[in-house]
């Protein structure tokens, strides 16, 4: 039930082609290994990556109405937490992943208790002070962060899970990994999309003066909001530096925080399959525009453009307003 | 110590007057356009670098370069806002911040593709160059006419924005947009016009940049705008005393804290922005009024 409508709102394609049509995706992610080499396996674990990157923090900014530039601070926390504990602890991938959600949840309601005292332009600007502070003191405190060198060698060290241990070691075997947590987590995102707690973020979002008055608490929202979004950055962060061995500071710098909500914008912010969408076109895009000309930040630029001054809606928006317009004249 | 001292403030105040050329504009555009222009450093950039094409083709001429290449920046600002910046007013915050994110990408790679990606070569500028002593040591002397030029150019915006008939027309649009408009000014020209000249100081402290060593790199706008963004939140934003004042304490304490304590230099600053947005979101410099 919960998936029916990740790829259509409102049910208005049929849900057993839904289904099968999730089924098939879902299939096709399993089975891509079995023809693709370690290239395209690599393009696809980014994609996943981003996605679950942009799908948690769309939950703020397409759901909630809230324009965070300080994202890859968590992102960051979640990528230095697992290295850490894999170098200081114990070097099992799952404690790893785990500590960095854990740490990346932290500092989101560290910094979200602080920043959701804001909205509009200052809520964004704070974000950006304090992602800002996370860069430089992951510059700065070398005896930890390894300063602007960052953490390497970090290696794939097999699930061990008591009775025997997952080697993930090869590029195909972690892939399974990454598409175990990316399903896992569009999973999550969609049942917090339609849970109470969803339908409040979206009630804010359009009139949160109205859901003031209805006796909802706005400001723990926002930080529920924050929060959950932050935390999903961490596993993106996370499974990032399992994929690269390799952490530096500007995993947490604003460049980095700007990369979910151009995907999220691509893909349509309004919808919830539209940061999936927009991660798959930004990986892919860059690889090709990058085999053509050196200057792929010239024509991203562009096609930013192109969307904010015709196709506010992004890709899955625009194209759900034709399908809507066409089935409406035929 | 003494000596010392005040030569980290000399180089602090020095480096606060380029922050103040860009904060400048960028808060003078907020305040009456209500956009945060990302593509602010970028202005500063291609002030730069024009500047530097213009006084290679005029004799290595530093003046002409600074006369000229800001004026070209007007003319890119002009494009920008006349064609783009203008069907994005109604729009909801995200799409104006990422328009004007959209094209500091563009102009990066754009400056890449003309002036290649290393820096350039920095002329010396004639009458300026070498250095004088202050305290018993050597301090170079366009520092000091750095430092002399961020206040005339306050002083100039002062009196521009306060005692002038085009300062009052623009103090109306930008407190009431809709009221402007119906006593008969042109709000649509009068933005342009704005955002050309905020565009302008931007480019003029870019343009002034090019004399130093190794400034002038296609990532040189990135770097400046988000301490420009510091400052004019610090300062309040739409506020020019508070970007003034702003730039002066930023510029020193990017030169204490790099004296002082280099570890926590960036740390400082971003702290400094957070408590203000928390504790006085209006601006730690903003008039009562304002």
């Amino acid at each position: 039930m919960a998936t029916a409508g990740i790829f259509c709102r409102g049910g208005r394609m049929n849900r057993h082609w839904t289904y099968l049509l999730l089924a098939i995706c879902v299939v096709a992610l399993v089975i891509i290994p079995l023809f693709a080499g370690p290239f395209i396996l690599y393009i696809a674990m980014r994609v996943m990556i981003l996605a679950i990157f942009a799908l948690g923090y769309n939950l703020l900014l397409g759901r909630t109405g809230l324009l965070s530039f300080g994202h890859a601070a968590f992102y960051a926390a979640g990528g230095y937490g697992l290295a850490l504990s894999m170098i200081h602890i114990y070097p099992h991938p799952l404690l790893g992943i785990f500590v960095g959600i854990a740490a990346a949840t932290l500092l989101a309601l560290l910094i979200g208790f602080f920043s959701v005292r804001h909205t509009e332009i200052y809520f964004a600007m704070l974000t950006l002070a304090f992602g800002m502070m996370v860069f430089s003191l992951m510059w700065n405190w070398r005896s930890v962060t390894g300063g602007d060198d960052g953490l390497y060698g970090i290696t794939r060290s097999s699930i061990s899970l008591g009775l025997f241990s997952i080697p993930i070691r090869k590029q195909f075997q972690y892939y399974f990994v990454v598409v175990f947590f990316f399903l896992l987590s569009v999973l999550l995102i969609y049942r917090i999309y339609r849970s109470p707690f969803g339908l409040v973020l979206a009630g804010i979002r359009e009139n949160h003066v109205r859901t003031e008055f209805a006796g909802l608490a706005v400001k723990t929202y926002r930080l529920g909001a924050f929060v959950v979004s932050g935390a999903f950055a961490g596993l993106a962060g996370a499974l990032a530096v399992l994929l690269e061995s390799n952490i530096t500071p500007f995993a947490a710098h604003w460049g980095r925080s700007a990369e979910p909500v151009l995907v999220s914008l691509i893909g349509g912010l309004q919808t919830f399959s539209g940061p999936l969408v927009g991660s798959i076109v930004f990986v892919v895009l860059r690889e090709v525009v990058e085999r053509f000309t050196h200057n792929w930040m010239f024509w991203f630029g562009v096609i930013l453009l192109a969307i904010i001054m015709g196709f506010r809606g992004g890709i899955v928006g625009s194209t759900a307003d034709i399908l809507k317009r066409h089935s409406r004249t035929s | 110590m003494l000596q010392s001292l005040v030569h980290v403030c000399l180089a602090g105040i020095s480096t606060g007057m380029f922050i103040w050329l860009v904060a400048s504009g960028l808060t003078l555009i907020f305040g009456v356009l209500r956009v945060l222009n990302f593509a602010h450093g970028s202005f500063y950039m291609l002030g730069a670098y024009v500047c530097f094409t213009v006084l290679t083709h005029m004799g290595n001429n530093f003046w002409l370069g600074l006369v000229f290449g800001p004026l070209v920046v007007a003319a890119v600002g002009y494009a920008m806002e006349r064609f783009l910046l203008r069907y994005v007013y109604h729009l909801e915050l995200p799409y104006q911040l990422l328009l004007t994110f959209a094209m500091v990408l563009i102009f990066d790679d754009v400056v890449k593709i003309i002036w290649g990606a290393g820096s350039t070569g920095s002329p010396s500028v004639p009458g300026l160059s070498g250095s004088v002593s202050i305290l018993g040591r050597n301090f170079p002397v366009y520092n000091l006419f750095i430092i002399a030029v961020g206040p005339l150019v306050a002083l100039g915006l002062y009196g521009l924005v306060e005692k002038t008939w085009w300062g009052r027309i623009v103090r109306s649009a930008a407190s009431d947009r809709e009221m402007a408009s119906a006593i008969g000014i042109k709000v649509p020209i009068l933005y342009t016009a704005v955002f050309m000249f905020g565009a302008w100081l931007s480019a003029m402290g870019g343009a002034l940049a090019v004399p130093y060593v190794g400034l002038i790199t296609p990532g040189m706008g990135e770097a400046i705008i988000i301490e420009a963004f510091v400052v004019v939140v610090i300062g309040g934003l739409g506020s020019l005393r508070g970007a003034f004042l702003g730039s002066l304490v930023i510029g020193l304490l990017n030169s204490f804290g790099t004296r002082f304590i280099p570890m926590l230099d960036m740390f400082l600053i971003f702290i400094l922005m957070a408590v203000v947005l928390l504790w006085r979101p209006q601006g730690f410099f903003a008039e009562a009024d304002a």
